[in-house]
């Protein structure tokens, strides 16, 4: 008698179900850009011959974001010239421009806007985060008010710049809102930069090098204005932007405003679904499996990208979510391989988070997790030379290190931090000078402040029915 | 008794085969011998130490070198600063960096691209020039003369000094390269003239374009004052120099090492015969397979450095064999094949870190044009001789000549 295959049945591992999985089994993933682009290929390369769905809600195929706040502002490239490389072909179904609206965990089906309910045997969630958006409604409406996260918004952004404008407002200076205002100043545009910390950067790199960043700015033109917040965008008769109001009482008359102020993850659509999905990503384990709300893991659903939240071996098991490209790249291959494998074959994710951004003439790269840090020595390099690296220390060991314009040193600093070095490290390097010998407070701002709410409530007495509730913050 | 390995290495008996003795190296992956340098033959301990900031490249932070056979004899550079390549940050920096403006990007993105059409110029007519088919010393008539023309073009020097500049370029070349059995007396005065000579040639192309600066580099290096200052006379000259020999002497083997690997592998020579394109991946396994630059001596550490259970001391003179670790199976699968179809191939052939080879991107392109120039014009190419005569260098290692012979030159 001919073998059926029955999706449904869950397999029990060993017994040819992988086998089959892999031969005609149904994989689908959410979100088809970086992270789900690379999982497809791996999938396929690996083996894959089942269907593949790949569900997307922008109408564009799989593109790259970094280029959106650099070449692209700069006119050197056009947004719609971002297209991802595909490394080998991926032969799967597309179904791009129709968001995914819901998940039904125990039917393994995934519901899209559109009224189709696609089934997985396994699924792949790498929707990503979207740019939060100017808090006050009306306000982000008005037209010259804009985000940075996708095509559409690089190539309106770069019309803008191209046109002209008097004067760019950019609301927040992380590495977003710093790329935007380092393209305005090479275009020669006059651009005002609200920051409602110390410095630029600070949330990632701390004070100590926040100040570099902020001379930098200064010293390219930039009017930089630190520690005040924009409390109102006012438009004009015809619905414009003309002017902004800071927290300190001045106004900055401006065309173009845009706003950087982080980022939210893309989970409001797994609300209900019982995954362990929240305002701070999707928790999964090492192995990029997806926690459900109750902690327990799951062994069909996986996380990759910007979207998901993993447990770290070298960070004490700390659960990070990393908006890197390199950390969406390499999580989408561990996910679509650990997808397709035996549990003893599966692999953990563990790749030292690396970070690249560049601005003002000057190359930007982190590795590690320097946000962790509490000090910080410049091992090599000047401070003042913009050229330096900064390794940063937690609790007598190496958590990170920054290079400004010393790239090629890094994978050195990448081993001390998987090696758990000393901190401060100990040894005469080339090049180091004197204001780098004793290292000083990193300068973070307060991290008592908390910033996301709680997410899961417990409720019920006895403890056969005491359950896990999710419960989106505000 | 058996040799040291530290002596089979050097010894030109094993010129046109080290790799045995790089195999053998590598079964202990920091090798040491009394009192001599610290050997140094795996991938990922060569990769890992051409990275670390404790390791120095300027001979001032080098300890006892008396027992380091490639260590420079005291004074032997003293007509000249040392060029970038032997000096550490922030002064390497800020020579590279400046070097760099008028040859690559960001400021300079097109300037080896732009020399297509002069590479294959000088190529096509280097192949033309070639005369007898029957007997051709590959190097003299070809892999020499093509980079020392390029790097003259580079440079800015005037077409009719390029005869002078040759035989300037060619006496250095030897003196990297000493003959045993030449006087080492008449040897030392023939390099020393020579670099004065090429020196106060430089001086004076650097005055005259001071005042007339073109588009060429030597041009745009003597007038830059970016951030970074003006370079002096004394480190523009010595920059000169570092581009000229080392701009040079690698490109000669590259080419030969390449045209030589691929008469011992015709079926690769008849595939890039058919696509001049597979000549990019194929340029890249050489630099893995044959590399020019075989091992990086002069380099030394600053404090004591625990590698593979060794401490290697404060001090010590290192060798960081490149061409061994490009053949480490635990690297590469099947390394000691030759294959351009090989896709994973993050080589050290070019090093890597802040002295990772300044002229990659030129020769690179140098050598694709050679060797695919040569792959369709020559007509059905074979050795006289396997192995070639080697030149007497372990570092820069190359044939001295290639003899081959074909049936004719295509047009
Ligand atoms: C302007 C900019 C510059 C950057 N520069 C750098 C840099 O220099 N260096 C660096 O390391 N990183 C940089 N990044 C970050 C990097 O681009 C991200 O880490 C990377 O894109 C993450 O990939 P991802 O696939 O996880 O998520 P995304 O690229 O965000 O993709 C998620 C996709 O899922 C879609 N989606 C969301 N919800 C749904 C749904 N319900 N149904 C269907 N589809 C959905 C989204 O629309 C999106 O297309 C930059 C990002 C931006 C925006």
């Amino acid at each position: 008698m001919p073998w059926t295959y029955r999706p449904r049945r869950c397999p029990v591992l060993g017994d040819g179900s992988l086998e089959r999985l892999k031969r005609e089994g149904r994989i689908v993933v959410v979100g088809a850009s970086l992270a789900g682009l690379r999982a497809a290929e791996t999938l396929r390369a690996e083996g894959f011959a089942g269907s593949l769905t790949m569900i997307g809600d922008e109408p564009h195929e799989p593109y790259d974001r970094p280029p959106l706040s650099k070449q692209v502002l700069l006119g050197r490239a056009g947004a719609d010239r971002t297209a991802l490389p595909r490394l080998r072909s991926v032969d799967a179904t597309w179904r791009l421009g129709v968001p995914a609206t819901g998940l039904e965990m125990a039917a393994r089906l995934v519901r899209l806007a559109d009224g189709d309910e696609v089934p997985y045997d396994r699924l792949l969630i790498a929707t990503g985060v979207r740019a939060r958006p100017w808090p006050r409604a009306a306000e982000a409406e008005l037209d010259g008010v804009l985000v940075l996260r996708g095509r559409d918004d690089g190539a309106a952004l770069a019309r803008r710049l191209a046109a002209g404008p008097k004067r760019v407002l950019v609301i927040g200076a992380g590495f977003t809102g710093s790329e935007i205002a380092s393209a305005c100043r090479e275009r020669g545009l006059p651009v005002t930069v609200a920051e409602r910390g110390a410095a630029p950067l600070v949330g990632a790199l701390g004070g100590v090098v926040g100040a570099v960043a902020a001379r930098m700015q200064r010293e390219h033109g930039v009017d930089l204005r630190c520690g005040v917040m924009v409390t109102a965008l006012e438009g004009d008769a015809s619905g414009r932007v003309r002017a902004a109001h800071l927290s300190d009482g001045s106004t900055v008359e401006t065309d173009v405003v845009i706003v950087s102020l982080g980022a939210t993850r893309n989970t409001e659509w797994l609300a209900g679904s019982g995954l362990g999905a929240g305002p701070r990503g999707i928790a999964c384990d090492a192995g990029c499996r997806a926690f459900d709300i109750r902690g327990i893991v799951t062994d069909d659903i996986y996380a990759a990208g910007d979207v998901a939240r993993c447990p770290h071996p070298l960070f004490g098991y700390q659960f990070l979510s990393l908006e890197h490209w390199g950390n969406a790249v390499s999580q989408a291959r561990i996910a679509a391989h650990n997808m397709i494998s035996e549990s003893t074959e599966r692999i953990p994710h563990m790749e030292v988070p690396a970070f690249w951004s560049s601005q003002f003439g000057v190359n930007i790269k982190s590795v590690g997790v320097p946000s962790l840090g509490t000090e910080i020595t410049i091992s090599q390099g000047a401070l003042d030379s913009h050229r330096f690296i900064g390794v940063y220390g937690y609790q007598g060991r190496v958590i990170g290190a920054v290079a400004f314009d010393h790239a090629r040193w890094l994978p050195f600093y990448q081993e001390l931090i998987e090696t758990t070095a000393p901190f401060p490290p100990a040894f005469p390097t080339v090049d180091r000078r004197s204001d780098g010998q004793r290292p000083v407070d990193a300068d973070f701002p307060d991290p008592s402040v908390p910033t996301h709410g709680p997410t899961v409530t417990v409720g019920g007495y006895a403890p056969a029915d005491r359950r896990m509730t999710f419960t989106p913050a505000h | 008794m058996t040799q040291s390995l530290l002596h089979q290495i050097l010894d030109y008996a094993n010129r046109a085969n080290p790799y045995p003795i790089y195999e053998q190296l590598r079964k202990t992956p920091v090798h040491h011998e009394d009192g001599g340098p610290y050997v140094i033959s795996t991938y990922y301990e060569i990769r890992s130490l051409l990275h670390d900031p404790r390791i120095s490249s300027d001979a001032r932070n080098l300890g006892s070198t008396a027992r380091d056979p490639l260590a420079e004899p005291a004074g032997e550079e003293s007509a000249l600063p040392p060029g970038f390549l032997r000096l550490d940050p922030p002064e390497h920096d800020r020579l590279r960096r400046m070097t760099n403006r008028p040859f690559g990007p960001p400021h300079s993105p097109h300037r080896v691209d732009g020399m297509r059409g002069e590479l294959h110029d000088i190529v096509s007519g280097l192949i033309d020039g070639i005369g007898d088919p029957g007997r051709i010393d590959l190097v003299e008539q070809f892999s020499y003369p093509f980079p020392v023309t390029v790097i003259c073009r580079l440079l800015g020097v005037p077409r009719e000094d390029e005869a002078r500049f040759h035989t300037w370029a060619d006496t250095l070349a030897a003196s990297l390269d000493p003959d045993p059995d030449a006087d080492p007396t008449e040897r030392g005065k023939g390099s020393h003239d020579a670099r004065m000579q090429l020196g106060m040639y430089l001086a004076g192309l650097i005055e005259e374009r001071r005042k007339n600066p073109g588009d060429d580099m030597l041009s745009q290096l003597a007038t830059a004052k970016g951030e970074d200052g003006p370079m002096t006379t004394m480190e523009l000259l010595s920059t000169a120099a570092l581009l000229l020999i080392a701009g040079h002497e690698t490109t000669v083997n590259l080419i030969t090492n390449g045209m030589l690997t691929l008469l011992r592998h015709p079926d690769v020579l008849q595939r890039l015969r058919e696509d001049s394109r597979l000549a990019v991946p194929l340029v890249e396994e050489l630099l893995r397979f044959e590399p020019p630059v075989q091992l990086v001596p002069q380099r030394t550490t600053l404090a004591d450095i625990e590698l593979r259970g060794v401490t290697i001391p404060k001090g010590a003179s290192l060798w960081l064999v490149l061409a061994s670790g490009n053949r480490d199976p635990q690297r590469f699968e099947d390394p000691d094949r030759f294959d351009p179809d090989r896709r994973d191939i993050q080589h050290l052939g070019l090093g890597s870190g802040i002295h990772s080879c300044f002229g990659a991107p030129l020769a690179r392109l140098e050598t694709q044009f050679a060797l695919s120039e040569l792959a369709r014009r020559l007509e059905n190419p074979r050795l006289l001789e396997d192995p070639p005569p080697y030149r007497q260098n372990a570092v820069l290692r190359g044939p001295r000549h290639l003899h081959i012979s074909c049936d004719g030159i295509r047009s």
